[in-house]
């Protein structure tokens, strides 16, 4: 074996400034590692970061009654003793509320699918899934919400569908609940809640199918093995590991309708929720200190929620 | 010595049509009580499906199954008293070490405390004291084996199971577990089946072998009979090295149509001294032995040489003798068409 391979001529020429510079780079790891991440850092840090201490910065001033305008000489804790009264503690409470009914309905329908997903669809069917459970994020959020609009309608498809059942006395015993009932689903705090759900659902499937896909198949088989039946397999192996993607999922679903204002603007009993508050404040009333410290109320409320997710071990399993 | 499992004419068939994988082929296999049986086979060769039968994870397409003279063909997983060890492990990640060992005394209902002292005592049988606080991420993998080990066996099952468990661990740790899974199939006097690709695993650790090969189980007998009375063709060449012979050539030599002649039953000899004579084509050093590859009409044959009695090696292509006892010649089984 005499032949020798040709020596590659892609590289720079030894003490060209190319060869310099990449020997720099290479010797001191951090340089390039930091070119590489300012960018994005910056990015983040200015657009996100920056913008929202911006907001808890206003939350701290003033408007003037006079001239409209934003006070910034002083600081104030007023914004935060308005959130404080009834009406506003109402808003909260009853958002709060919807929020934790939205997640809990997007878990228990999403967690089926996101299993059977998971753990049996194979090949084209599982990428029929894929496409059935993300088509609605495709359209506009907004026609979507307008065709919800009229489903739901007093002469919606939704009503005709009871009607043709010889169910509508159940419909009309739905809608004279006090609270959820309303006029019709269209302008029932019910009808906010399934167009919530159907909104909100694609982002509690993808979090549970991933996580439930990670599970290897041999654990079932362990549990099953080790005397388990499907129910006891289910709670003491399946749930705590997809608690992760649980707890990814509710805080899409969570934190989506804390802030969303269009959905019970369009649909609902006319009652205000927090998104909706912000956006009056900011743009009819022009009180934007007050619409930042209304809008800090969802992120605080995440924040508490995350901790006692973690208190109670949804990520144990990460 | 009673029966522990009994497969009854079992095949498992997979996919249809074009597709059909007869993963398992009518197989009839009986292990006894107490013992140390191994299923020996190269990967997709059955072994593993024929395991999972007995587990309960995989139905058979036909045939029974009965564990402890009760027919389980048909049931699941968890009605069986069969524990399994699995390749990867499969332990709980997000459940402690004592957790883990414990979960099948969980599933039963113990109360905790009792569970808790009788995985601390699993865990000092598999000589792992003192982790049970730890989680699987924290353990290596020679560690884990063993929690898994500790965990299948807690249920004090009729028969365990082990799925290739010792491939993933290197070479030292590998025969040191197998020093110890012996010692512990004594103690614990319960049947273990193992199964593994490993030739090597297989002799040194069991009471009978099945060797499997196509989805069929070739021959089921102990490690000396396995190695010295191969029933085929396969089964010679796959445990330990072999020198198979055919056609005309094993007709001169024996009157045979096909012969088995293992490496180390080779005298090396002077040309024209043996019953052939073989020209050498070249040598590798393994430590304990040389092998020589001759070349004996046309034929390849490998030759192990002890170094000690051979301390130089004939030059490739130097013509040499060779001899062997009349009893290092094996018959072997005419090959059937496939």
């Amino acid at each position: 074996m005499s032949a020798s391979l040709p020596v590659s001529a892609a590289r720079p020429a030894p003490g060209g400034p190319l060869r310099a510079l990449s020997d720099l780079l290479y010797r001191h790891r951090g340089l390039a590692l930091a070119a590489l991440l300012v960018p994005p850092l910056l990015w983040f840090g200015v657009i996100y970061l920056g913008s929202l201490f911006t907001l808890l910065a206003h939350s701290f001033f003033a408007l003037d009654e006079f001239s409209g305008l934003v006070d910034r000489s002083t600081f104030t804790l007023q914004n935060f003793r308005d959130l404080l009264q009834p009406a506003n503690l109402d808003v909260m409470l009853r958002t709060v509320l919807m929020a934790v009914a939205v997640t809990v309905a997007c878990t228990a329908i999403g967690f089926p699918i996101a299993y059977y997903m998971a753990r049996h669809a194979r090949g084209s069917q599982k990428a029929l899934l894929y496409i059935a459970v993300m088509l609605p994020l495709w359209s506009s959020y907004l026609v979507r919400l307008y065709a919800w609009k009229l489903l739901l309608a007093k002469e919606g498809a939704i009503s005709w569908v009871f009607a043709e059942m010889h169910l509508t006395w159940l419909l009309d015993a739905l809608l004279a609940t006090p609270v959820i009932g309303g006029n019709s689903l269209s302008f029932s705090r019910l009808g906010t809640f399934l167009v919530f759900v159907y909104m909100w659902l694609p982002f509690m499937i993808l979090p549970i199918q991933a996580a439930i896909e990670r599970i290897p198949g041999s654990l079932l088989e362990a549990s099953s093995d080790l005397g388990a039946s499907g129910r006891t397999t289910f709670w003491k192996v399946i749930f705590p590991l997809a608690m992760p993607g649980i707890a990814a999922g509710s805080i899409f679903t969570f934190s989506l309708t804390l802030g969303d204002y269009i959905i019970p603007q369009v649909i609902g009993d006319s009652t205000l929720f927090i998104g909706q508050v912000v956006y009056r404040q900011q743009g009819v009333a022009g009180n934007i200190p007050f619409a930042a410290a209304f809008s800090l109320v969802p992120i605080v409320v995440i924040g508490v929620y995350l901790w006692f997710a973690k208190r109670l071990g949804a990520f144990d399993a990460l | 010595m009673t029966v522990a499992v009994v497969l009854d004419g079992v095949s498992c068939v997979f996919g249809s049509g074009a597709q059909t994988v007869r993963a398992v082929d009518r197989v009839d296999l009986t292990i006894e009580g107490g013992e140390f049986f191994t299923l020996l086979g190269p990967s997709g060769s059955g072994k593993t499906t024929c395991l999972r039968m007995i587990g309960g994870f995989t139905l058979p397409t036909s045939g029974s199954i009965r564990i402890g003279g009760e027919d389980v063909t048909h049931r699941p997983p968890y009605a069986r008293p069969v524990n399994t060890v699995f390749q990867d492990y499969a332990l709980f990640p997000h459940m402690s070490i004592r957790d883990n060992v414990a979960y099948g005394l969980m599933v039963q209902k113990v109360p905790k405390a009792e569970r808790h002292r009788r995985a601390d005592e699993m865990l000092a049988l598999v000589r792992l004291p003192g982790v049970g606080d730890r989680r699987p991420m924290q353990l290596s993998g020679g560690q884990r084996q063993r929690v898994a080990l500790a965990r299948a066996l807690i249920n004090r099952p009729q028969v365990l199971l082990l799925d290739e468990p010792l491939g993933a661990l290197d070479l030292k740790l590998r025969e040191q577990m197998q020093t110890e899974l012996k010692a512990l199939q004594r103690q614990l006097g319960i049947t273990f089946l193992f199964i593994t690709h490993d030739q090597h695993e297989a002799l040194s650790m069991s009471d009978r072998i099945g060797v499997f090969n196509q989805g069929r189980l070739e021959q089921v007998a102990t490690p000396a009979a396995l190695y010295n009375r191969p029933a085929t063709r396969f089964v010679a060449e796959f445990v330990g090295a072999a020198n198979v012979l055919d056609g005309e050539l094993a007709r001169q030599l024996s009157g045979l149509a096909s012969v088995m002649l293992r490496p180390e039953r080779i005298e090396l000899v002077g040309d024209g001294a043996g019953h052939v004579s073989a020209t050498v084509m070249d040598s590798q050093y393994f430590g304990a032995f040389h092998r020589l590859r001759v070349d004996l009409a046309g034929t390849a044959l490998a030759v192990d040489l002890n170094p000690q009695q051979h301390p130089s090696l004939p030059e490739p292509g130097a013509r040499v003798g060779l001899r062997w006892a009349a009893d290092a010649i094996h018959p072997l089984a005419a090959e059937d068409a496939a």
